[in-house]
């Protein structure tokens, strides 16, 4: 167990082992503990799931967008949490407005659907731009350096916006449509979170859409595969990776406005940051660069990020166990690019990419 | 037509729109406004129309560099830089139109056009391409019913809030103010002023250019000296406090700002020695250069000296409260000489250095703290703290390393940002609060004592982290030099070629994380010691960003180049407090701009410059 490939011992393999042990263990004990103490019930453990399944389709939606630039430029767009935080928070101001008029409760559907496009385009523009100015300049350099570009432009974006429309949180207008829940014998489940979950899978199926059956989703695909064969294919290789973030970022404003209706703590310039961490380990659970898995991987750390601090850490005798749900998440990361980098379906990676 | 199409007219039109957007966004994102509360000259200019001249100043200055370049006549260079005026104001222009009463009909209309155009133009642009006409009409329908939609929003936004000021709260009277030059009310003569100061600027601009070498250097640098130090008043002032009587620099300053006739006097004489180091300076320049090396060697030694004198004369120099930045400022230059070993050296680009800095705090709060929290109750001193702080920190570094060993570069990254989050999160959490306070964290932490005087002001603070600064200065040379300095760069440029050398990489590593902590920990044990108080707020990713983004600007691996990086990057914000609502949104723009201009950073390190120089392209290297 604890050599290395050829054979020898090593202490980093060793170090690692342990960890993996000690892990394993601690999952094991506090989840015996919780279940054995039947502290909570059937029907609370239902509504965590379905808590953690509509927060994961969130970040499901987000981690497409990394996982999408990922597949075709080996890069982490570190700026796209900000993305997703330009889109909500300019919708933040349509749909004020749209509820001022009355629109947003005579015609609930109509108008979420006009706030998805407004904001998807909001922040397809955002990302365009950043591709344009801060990404293109440096193609084909070292890693790292499109790494620090884009930890200057997610910075600068959230500084940007904090100077557009301010500091303080905002929240959105409560839709009444989207109040109340569905009873199914003791277990209620919000209505918010189903439209969450139904709506994510809406644009899911739309981007399979768009990445299996059309032309440029082929294009896309082609470059991905090989740049430049596709250039001789006669692809547009810059006009594809232009389209390819302008994508990321409309599903990215998209979930912000998901993510707006459904949670009422509201919008601020600093609300991109942490989802778009945890949106990225979504994206690297499920295997980065592709599509099924930045699916799977986001909606199963939702349920770990809802289930994780109840089961384990409770179970442990942590108090204030869901103030360390972020913890849990992070772990998650850490434990992931330690352990599995490669993704949960991370399998179809050639060498290079992983 | 003709005009248009020449390379040196699209070059205006292109740098012009670039200034214009650049002004507009200084002043939607508030900049200008907030850098008008600082006067540059008193009852002359501030630093927010010192912003809103020197932009098209500087891009008509450059725009004629190239010009001149090209062998253009200097009739068409002035042309270009009043168009540069002309179009730098133009965008600002624009919005105040939008923003009065009177012209809001023209943000509807133009609102309710912007879909039309652009997708005529787009399908213009598709037909152009060769497409078929049935694909630029589709073109046209979907790109009009888009951009429609994101214009019929914002048209429905503005119209429901009355004005703009409700979306975009920096766009009030303070930014009509400025932008008018004080005509608030008299929108028209306001458009005036803004277009003909910055008209004005644009041809100065140029002027400036087409003059002979020596009036310009002169000029440039008299100009340069005075907007420094009318922008930094306050820190003159503060230094000038303590060396000068009251009723002297009362005549030189009104209150923080200079004064007209001082403001002017220094002009003068800022010019003038200008005027002689540029008709003297390459002479005395290539008398140095003459002199035989040992002479030379003396002159180094003999600066040297004096700047040693300066560092340490330093705090009786400039006072309290500058000794205090310059306190801030050391702990950053030790984090980034720190962080340096990682990232300079070895390639192993660490976001979670914040990590490192919150041990060394904590360990020295809770073991020195007389509060409640202190685990020693005061029988612990700073000075057995310090090693102790050091070596957490290591074992911290140590410990957070092992795991990440094995990942790529950019993961690597992502995995350092992750525990610098989970170590905020569990500082905040209850689980540790009995340990370290939760949120309200570690208060009543002694000062240090040195031979029973206890060092509570900056000013003794300050020798403090001059040494620790300068131990890790040297230490950071001697790497460099070292047998491990090049193992670590040979990781840095090729991991595969590394191991294949035979290079220990798993062990290099594991010591260039180990190291770099160290630092961090002394950084943050001093910082507790300064602040008497160490709170999770204080242990946050911007730490990490900060001291990278010092690093990256300053100029990675190179040591003096951190060191600036640190004065500039940290002490900036810390003098001017305009600044500091700007700080990360600069350092954002800095790390792009740096990345994509200037790899190297101001300083660059010689190895890396070597590199640059020889074509390859090895900014930061992947470590992959």
């Amino acid at each position: 167990m604890f050599r290395n490939k050829s054979g020898e011992f090593s202490w980093v393999d060793f170090t690692i082992d342990v960890l993996r042990v000690l892990i394993v263990l601690a999952v094991v004990v506090g989840a015996w503990n919780t279940l054995s103490s039947g502290r909570i019930s059937l029907a609370q453990w239902v509504n965590l799931l379905a808590a953690g399944l509509s927060q994961g389709s969130i970040y499901a939606l987000i981690a497409l967008g990394y996982t999408l630039v990922y597949g075709i430029l080996l890069m982490i767009n570190f700026a796209h949490g900000e993305v997703f935080m330009a889109g909500a928070f300019t919708t933040f101001f349509f749909a004020e407005a749209l509820n001022r008029t009355g629109f947003l409760n005579e015609q609930p559907l109509l108008a979420i659907l006009l706030m998805i496009l407004f904001a998807g385009l909001v922040s397809m523009t955002v990302a365009v731009l950043v591709e344009r100015i801060a990404y293109r300049p440096l193609r084909g350099s070292p890693r790292l350096v499109p790494l620090i570009t884009a930890i200057g432009a997610s910075f600068f974006l959230q500084y940007a916006f904090r100077g557009l429309y301010g500091s303080s949180f905002k929240a959105y207008p409560q839709v009444r449509a989207l109040q109340g829940a569905v009873q199914i014998g003791d277990i209620s489940i919000p209505v918010a979170q189903i439209f969450v979950f139904c709506s994510a899978l809406v644009l899911m199926i739309g981007l399979h859409w768009l990445v299996e059956r059309t032309r440029i989703g082929k294009a896309m695909r082609a470059v991905s595969e090989n740049k430049e064969v596709a250039r001789l294919m006669g692809i547009d290789i810059d006009w594809v990776i232009l389209f390819t973030f302008g994508v990321g970022g409309f599903l990215a404003g998209s979930a912000g406005v998901i993510n707006g209706l459904f949670r009422p703590q509201g919008v601020n310039f600093y609300m991109g940051f942490i989802p778009g961490i945890k949106a990225f380990t979504a994206a690297v659970l499920g295997g980065i660069g592709n599509i099924p898995g930045a699916m799977l991987g986001g909606l199963f750390l939702g349920v770990i990020e809802a289930i994780g601090p109840n089961l384990v850490l409770a179970g442990l005798g942590i108090p204030g166990a869901n103030q360390l749900k972020d913890v849990i998440a992070f772990t998650m990361l850490v434990l992931v690019l330690i352990f599995r980098p490669q993704g949960i379906l991370g399998e179809r990676l050639s060498e290079t990419k992983a | 037509m003709n005009i248009l199409a020449s390379e040196a007219s699209r070059r205006v039109l292109r740098l012009g729109l670039l200034s214009g957007s650049f002004i507009l966004f200084a002043g939607v994102i508030g900049m200008i406004a907030a850098f008008h509360e600082r006067e540059v000259v008193n009852d002359f200019i501030s630093l927010g129309q010192a912003l809103l001249l020197a932009t098209p100043f500087v891009t008509s200055y450059v725009a004629t560099t190239r010009m001149t370049e090209a062998g253009e006549d200097p009739r068409v260079a002035l042309a270009g830089g009043l168009a540069i005026g002309l179009l730098s104001a133009l965008p600002t222009v624009i919005l105040l139109l939008f923003n009065s009463d009177e012209y809001r009909y023209l943000l509807d209309a133009s609102l309710k056009l912007i879909p039309f155009v652009a997708a005529s133009y787009l399908a213009w642009k598709s037909h152009a391409q060769g497409n078929e006409m049935r694909q630029a009409a589709a073109t046209w329908l979907i790109s009009a019913l888009l951009i429609g939609i994101v214009t019929f929003g914002f048209a429905l936004i503005f119209e429901v809030k009355g004005d703009l000021r409700g979306v975009l709260v920096h766009v009030d009277r303070d930014w009509v103010e400025v932008v008018t030059f004080d005509h608030r009310n008299e929108l028209w003569t306001g458009i005036g002023f803004l277009l003909a100061a910055s008209a004005g600027a644009g041809l100065a601009g140029v002027i400036m250019r087409i003059m002979p070498d020596i009036p310009r250097r002169a000029l440039l640098y008299g100009l340069g000296v005075t907007l420094l130090v009318g922008a930094f008043g306050e820190t003159v002032r503060l230094i000038l406090q303590e060396n000068l009587d009251r009723d002297t620099l009362r005549e030189i300053f009104r209150r923080d700002t200079l004064r007209q006739n001082s403001a002017a006097v220094l002009f003068i004489v800022s010019t003038a020695a200008g005027f002689l180091w540029a008709m003297f300076g390459g002479r005395a320049q290539s008398q140095f250069a003459a002199l035989d090396n040992s002479s030379r060697h003396k002159i180094r030694n003999l600066g040297m000296l004096v700047f040693a004198a300066l560092l340490l004369a330093l705090p009786w120099l400039i006072g309290r409260t500058l000794s205090d930045v310059a306190v801030t400022i050391g702990i950053f230059v030790l984090m980034g000489l720190g962080l340096n070993i990682a990232i300079g050296l070895a390639g192993l680009l660490d976001l979670g250095y914040v990590t490192n800095y919150a041990v060394g705090a904590y360990i020295l709060a809770v073991l020195t703290s007389i509060g409640p929290l202190g685990l020693f109750k005061g029988s612990f001193t700073f000075w057995m703290v310090i090693p102790i702080a050091l070596l957490a920190a290591m074992c911290a570094g140590f410990l957070f390393a092992v795991p990440v060993l094995r990942m790529r570069g950019d993961y690597l990254a992502i995995a350092t940002l992750g525990f610098g989050e989970i170590i905020g999160k569990l500082a905040l959490s209850d689980w540790l609060k009995p340990l370290i306070g939760g949120a309200q964290g570690v208060q009543n932490i002694p000062k240090p004592f040195l031979f029973a005087t206890e060092l509570k002001n900056p000013e003794q603070l300050y020798y403090i982290v001059l040494v620790a600064s300068l131990v890790t200065l040297f230490v950071s040379i001697r790497l460099n030099n070292s047998r491990t300095g090049r193992q670590w760069m040979a990781i840095r440029e090729d991991e595969d070629v590394a191991t294949a050398m035979g290079i220990d990489t798993a062990r290099a590593k594991l010591l260039a994380f180990t190291l770099s902590a160290a630092t961090g920990g002394v950084a943050g044990a001093i910082f507790a010691a300064k602040v008497g108080t160490v709170f999770p707020n204080s242990f946050t990713v911007f730490i990490s960003i900060n001291v990278l983004s010092l690093i990256i600007v300053g100029g990675i691996a190179s040591n003096p180049g951190i060191v600036l990086g640190a004065v500039v990057l940290i002490g900036m914000p810390e003098l001017l407090r305009e600044f500091s609502e700007f700080r990360f949104l600069m350092y954002g723009a800095l790390l792009i701009l740096m990345m994509i201009n200037r790899p190297q950073g101001l300083i660059p390190s010689k190895l890396v410059m070597h590199e640059v120089q020889a074509g390859v392209k090895t900014k930061v290297s992947t470590g992959d």
